[in-house]
């Protein structure tokens, strides 16, 4: 691994920034309505993740971690696909993005 | 074993076989009596052990389908193909159309079966609970008025009761070193301390109070009687009933014999309180179904309470009157499903004098209801004698409340007989045509029925007498001498 | 002997054919069938009766196990002594007369056929009463008889009113059943067996405690008391009078009600044990006997008047068990069988010649239009007041000289209510055919002796009535004949070949007595009824105790307030408030319960994501909280 500026940053850095990247995920998603800035925040929180095993990855010297940062990209692929279709499909009916006008699960 | 299957797998081929359903499903009951008479036939008189068993290892070595015959046993087949044949019969009418009711009968015959055939704790109780399916089934699709809340309060009433069952099984089989089995026989030899089997018992007697119905555990029944369809009624009153019956006999005296001394005196008390509380209602109650269902816990309370002596007497007395409430109160809600159809309605108040038009019918039914009175040369007689004699060799009081029954019953029986088939026309009797050839058959079988077995029980006390005897002795190996 | 067999299938075979073909077989056939059927039983037990004149030895015959379980074995058996043999005679001789009767009288009934095969189906049960040889055996019989009786009420079953009667008769009867099956548990119980030869043997008896006995006797006498209409158990009968008048005269005077009477001298053995019992059965006759004689001094429907007759004979004759005169309460039961049949028939000729009036206050005067009724009627009465030399003169002196042994007292209670009988029964009798005719102008057009079916059967009774004396004649006319049926029934009832005997003259004192008392009687009822032509009052004109006794003492309004109406009250309250509120009521309260929870917790499912973010993200903040916590 080259000398860049990387290297020298220690680990507690990545740490807080990935939890401050997960926090603005997490209160994306459970204050916001419009289900395209869910997806987004979702993708936010899951890209904190994944930024955080590379970072293990790289301070362990394991590479395990970023193996699984590349499930994790797949899967979040595949979940923006689903997601995206199902928005398009909720768009359609309801001709609107809001996410509380989905309540029919209500007990 | 061909008589748990047979009627299940023609429930489910009738259920199918459409606008045939009815036919494949009478051919199918019909088939479990002859069965049962095959058996009646190989039966060895005078012997009280388990015949014909049939043993195969079914979920687990722990847990077998093992089927055996005693004469216990061979008195509900008896009872349950007899009435399970009839039963679908009398169904069988204009109104009805629908296959689904007739395989849900069919079915429901197996599982009865099954249940009084068990000699293994688990598949007891896995019948058991089959046999409440179809019965919701019946219920819920044929009833009337409130019939879903009616139901499910049923269904799920009995079903907390089950669960009492199946943990007390559980914890029974826990109790055994290594290797033991659920087979009856094996749940007999495991011993508890006094309160372990007060505690079990409880279990198991819940679930046999609620579907007896022992007081206070009954308040499901008038309402469920009421609503359900008539088949549904007679199936519950005429043989489910039974499977508590013959439950407190087979499964819950000969397993918690340590518990017995604690359990007597608290079912006779409630089976008494029953008789009485049950007839008191009933004198006055104007929808006819209701007052048999408040008779029924009366005349049920009587037949625990004997069971309950633990005396040759009660036990046989029970036996034989398990058998002939059956009969009997298949003829009194086929006799009020029959004014139902053709008058439009079961309440005594506005009927009357149907005799007039239906002579045959009046008679008949005059004949059940006399059964159901416990008149002599009729059923419920003798029945009815060696219940209040053994409850009143147990207490003299008791005794005498019991005895009270036999006026309490004669007032509301023949109030209800004068309100609808006597007195002068009333309501929508005029056009009421005497019985047709198929409901003749069936009252007149069951009528035959009531006079047979009033003038010669003794071949009911007969068949069982020895198996009640061991069963008897049994629980009297535990608890020393009961006296 | 198979004879004993085919005594009872005989009238079981009629009732058979009458009940199921008899709709189809023209009226007279079945009538004919029915009546032979009981000819049959009639014929066998005189055979019977023959042998056994000779022959005191009672015959048995056991069938088939009826109910046996663990120590109780109770066989359908018959057996024949020489009381059974009379009783037999009794029932199935004029249980044959009423038939015939009945064949002309219900000519034009509908039920015609139904009517007969009850009536058979009665014999049947009645036999099975009298001829069992055990208590079950006995018992069936009563309840089957209670059940014909039931049945034969209510036979006009269009009006209510007599199905209420019915109902009555039925659970009255019941409740002295229960009193009877009791006794009969107790027997079991304390004797191991039923059958008659194991329980009275009095070398049995000296093992038992002599409180059980008597527990036992009384709980018999309960069962007497329903059948045999005895305070407080009587009302039925009056009521039973709804049913058509044979039978009324057959099961409501002859057979049925006396089979208190039967049970009591069946079991004596058990009786003569117990003092307390017999003073029991004896108060218990003779307030009835009193009561029933003063409420039918007032009735004004001729089968009613009948009725407490009936009940206050019935009266009579428990007064004689109570005091242990059993063969004269056996003569008494017997003469009265007779001459109540017949003042019934008769009765019922007049009814039927009236095409169905019953109040004597619209008849008067038959006397010329019916004289083969009137007749009869007149003997009849003349033998139930007790006039000289007709037979009841000499069963009721019979009964009256025991209880003389007994106590003076009650004699002359007894004195009294033998004077009532007297008065009731000519009141009846001269309202009826005195006078003159009271009624429509169109009954009078129509008042016709009735046909000879209906008399023949009225002149046998009437002779019977009239000689049915000779059975058992006191002594004090001829030593010979004396004391026939005493002497007869001495085997079956192990009682000494001679009664013992008052002096002479102390009997002729008391016949004496007697008469002049019955010669009071009828010197009122003559000033009253036939020198001042008096017709009872309308019911409006009553007052006083006349109202009071008219109304039955309102012994039947205490009833209805005192039991029928708490019962009632007590079912609503069950049910409304016990049953529907309160049990069910928990039972649902559980349900509430968790329905209420659902509703709860169903709060929380929004359907709003998100809420149900929130909820997970609350769930994994407190599962690691808890954990770091601890």
């Amino acid at each position: 691994m080259g000398n860049s500026i990387f290297d020298q940053l220690p680990i507690s850095q990545y740490i807080y920034l990935c939890c401050v990247l997960f926090a603005i995920g997490l209160f994306g998603v459970l204050y916001r309505r419009n289900a395209i800035v869910l997806l987004m925040c979702i993708e936010l929180m899951l890209n904190a993740v994944n930024l955080l095993f590379a970072a293990f990855s790289s301070y362990m010297g394991d590479s395990n971690g970023q193996v699984f940062v590349f499930f994790i990209m797949v899967v979040a692929a595949a979940e923006a696909a689903v997601g995206l279709a199902i928005l398009v499909m909720m768009y359609r009916n309801t001709r609107s993005t809001d996410v509380s006008l989905m309540d029919k699960l209500k007990g | 074993m061909e008589l748990i299957l047979i009627p299940i797998i023609a429930g489910f081929t009738a259920a199918f076989a459409g606008k045939w359903g009815r036919w494949v499903a009478l051919l199918g009951s019909v088939t479990a009596l002859a069965i049962t008479f095959g058996f009646l036939n190989k039966f060895q008189m005078g012997n009280g052990e388990f015949q014909m068993i049939w043993d195969r290892i079914w979920f687990s070595s722990a847990i077998h389908f093992k089927t055996g015959i005693d004469g216990i046993t061979m008195i509900m087949l008896l009872l349950t193909n007899v009435l399970g044949v009839l039963i679908l019969a009398s169904a069988i009418n204009k109104t009805n159309r629908n296959p689904v009711l007739f395989a849900l009968i069919v079915g429901m015959q197996g599982a009865l079966n099954g249940v009084f055939l068990a000699m293994d704790g688990i598949m007891f109780y896995i019948f058991w609970e089959l046999a409440l399916i179809p019965i919701y089934f019946i219920c819920a699709m044929w009833g009337e008025g409130n019939r879903f809340a009616t139901t499910l309060k049923f269904f799920i009433y009995t079903f907390i009761g089950s669960l009492a069952m199946l943990a007390s099984l559980i914890y029974l089989y826990n109790k055994m070193p290594a290797g033991g089995t659920f087979d009856y026989k094996a749940l007999l030899a495991v011993n508890l301390t006094e309160t372990e089997a007060i505690w079990v018992g409880a279990g198991i007697l819940l679930a046999f109070a609620v579907k007896i119905p022992l007081l206070p555990l009954h308040s499901w029944q008038p309402d469920t009687y009421t609503e359900a369809p008539t088949a549904g009624s007679m199936l519950l009153s005429a043989i489910m009933l039974k499977m508590g019956l013959y439950g407190l006999i087979r499964w819950f005296f000969p397993i918690v014999p340590e518990a017995v001394l604690f359990y007597i005196p608290l079912i006779i008390g409630a089976g008494i309180i029953g008789v009485l509380y049950g007839a008191i209602i009933a004198i006055r109650q104007t929808d006819m179904k209701r007052l048999v269902a408040f008779s029924s816990l009366s005349h049920v309370g009587l037949i625990a309470a004997g069971i309950a002596t633990l005396t040759m007497e009660g036990m046989q007395g029970a036996i034989l009157q398990m058998f002939s409430h059956g009969i009997n109160i298949f003829g009194l809600f086929f006799a009020i499903d029959i004014i139902q159809r053709r008058a439009g309605t079961r309440e005594l108040g506005s009927i009357g004098g149907i005799a007039k038009q239906a002579p045959r019918f009046a008679a008949l039914f005059l004949i059940v209801v006399l059964g159901a009175t416990a008149v002599p040369f009729t059923n419920g007689f003798p029945g009815e004698l060696l219940l209040l004699k053994s409850v009143f060799n147990y207490h003299t009081v008791w005794g005498i409340c019991a005895g009270l029954t036999i006026i309490f019953c004669a007032v509301y029986m023949l109030r209800m007989y004068q309100m609808s088939m006597l007195g002068k026309e009333k309501g929508d009797v005029y056009l009421f045509p005497d019985l047709a050839l198929r409901e003749l058959g069936l009252m007149g079988i069951t009528v035959a029925m009531v006079i047979g077995i009033g003038i010669y029980p003794q071949w009911i006390l007969d068949i069982c007498g020895p198996s009640v005897h061991k069963t008897i002795l049994t629980i009297q190996d535990t608890v020393g001498v009961l006296k | 002997m198979e004879n004993l067999l085919w005594i009872i299938l005989s009238p079981l075979a009629g009732f058979a054919i009458s009940g199921l073909a008899g709709k189809y077989l023209p009226k007279g056939t079945t009538g004919w069938i029915a009546s032979l059927a009981v000819l049959v039983s009639f014929v066998l037990s005189f055979s019977l009766f023959n042998g056994l004149l000779s022959n005191p030895a009672a015959i048995k015959k056991e069938y088939f196990t009826f109910i046996g379980s663990g120590n109780f074995h109770v066989n359908f058996a018959l057996s024949v002594d020489r009381l059974t043999a009379m009783m037999m005679l009794i029932v199935t001789g004029i249980g044959f007369l009423i038939h015939v009767y009945s064949i002309s009288y219900m000519h034009s009934d509908e039920g015609f056929y139904k009517f007969f095969a009850f009536l058979n189906l009665f014999i049947f049960n009645m036999l099975i009463l009298i001829m069992g040889s055990n208590f079950l055996m006995l018992f069936f019989g009563w309840e089957g008889v209670g059940l014909c009786s039931y049945l034969l009420i209510g036979f006009w079953y269009q009006n209510e009113a007599y199905g209420k009667a019915a109902r009555k008769a039925f659970v009255m009867n019941r409740i002295g059943d229960l009193g009877l099956l009791i006794g009969i548990f107790l027997i079991a119980w304390q004797f191991g067996s039923l059958d008659y030869d194991k329980v009275l043997d009095p070398a049995k008896l000296v093992a038992i405690a002599p409180g059980m006995i008597t527990a036992i006797c009384v709980l018999l006498f309960i069962g007497a008391m329903g059948k045999s209409a005895q305070i407080p158990l009587y009302t039925w009968l009056p009521d039973a009078m709804a049913g058509p008048t044979p039978v009324s005269a057959l099961i409501h005077a002859a057979t049925m009600v006396t089979a208190g009477i039967y049970l009591v001298v069946r079991t004596h053995v058990l009786f003569d044990m117990s003092v307390f019992a017999r003073e029991f059965v004896l108060i218990i006759g003779l307030c009835t006997s009193i009561l029933a004689a003063l409420i039918g001094l007032k009735q004004n429907d001729i089968k009613k008047v009948l009725a407490y007759s009936t009940v206050s004979q019935l009266g009579f004759m428990f007064i004689a068990l109570g005091s242990q005169a059993y063969v004269a309460a056996m003569f008494h039961l017997t003469t009265h069988a007779f001459f109540k049949a017949l003042l019934f028939l008769g009765s019922g000729s007049v009814i039927h010649a009236l095409d169905g009036e019953q109040d004597i206050r619209k008849m008067g005067g038959l006397r010329k239009a019916m004289p083969i009724t009137f007749w009869t009627f007149l003997l009849g009465t003349l033998a139930i007041c007790g006039f000289p030399y007709f037979s009841g003169f000499f069963s009721k002196d019979e009964i009256l000289a025991e209880v003389y042994k007994h106590n003076v007292v009650l004699w002359a209670l007894c004195v009294g209510s033998a004077g009532l009988t007297c008065i009731y029964m000519l009141r009846v009798l001269i309202v009826t055919f005195w006078g003159t005719f009271r009624g429509s102008e169109e009954q009078k057009h129509h008042l016709h002796e009735s046909p000879a079916l209906i008399t023949i059967p009225l002149v046998i009774l009437a002779v019977l009535s009239v000689f049915g004396g000779i059975l058992n004649l006191p002594p004090l006319l001829s030593d010979s004949i004396a004391h026939g049926m005493h002497h007869f029934l001495s085997p079956a009832l192990n009682l000494a070949e001679v009664p013992e005997e008052l002096s002479p003259l102390s009997q002729l004192n008391l016949v004496v007595v007697t008469v002049v008392v019955l010669a009071l009687a009828f010197w009122y009822v003559r000033h009253k009824y036939i020198a001042k032509q008096v017709v009872p009052e309308t019911d409006d004109a009553m007052s006083g105790m006349g109202k009071v006794m008219a109304n039955k003492f309102y012994v039947d309004e205490i009833f209805d307030a005192s039991l029928v109406e708490p019962i009632e009250k007590t079912s609503d309250f069950t049910y409304k408030w016990l049953d529907r509120k309160w049990i069910d009521g928990l039972v649902n309260s559980f349900g509430k319960i968790a329905n209420a929870m659902s509703n709860l917790y169903g709060k929380m499912q929004n359907g709003n994501l998100e809420y149900y973010l929130l909820y997970m993200v609350a769930g994994i903040i407190l599962i690691v909280g808890y954990n770091l916590m601890k």
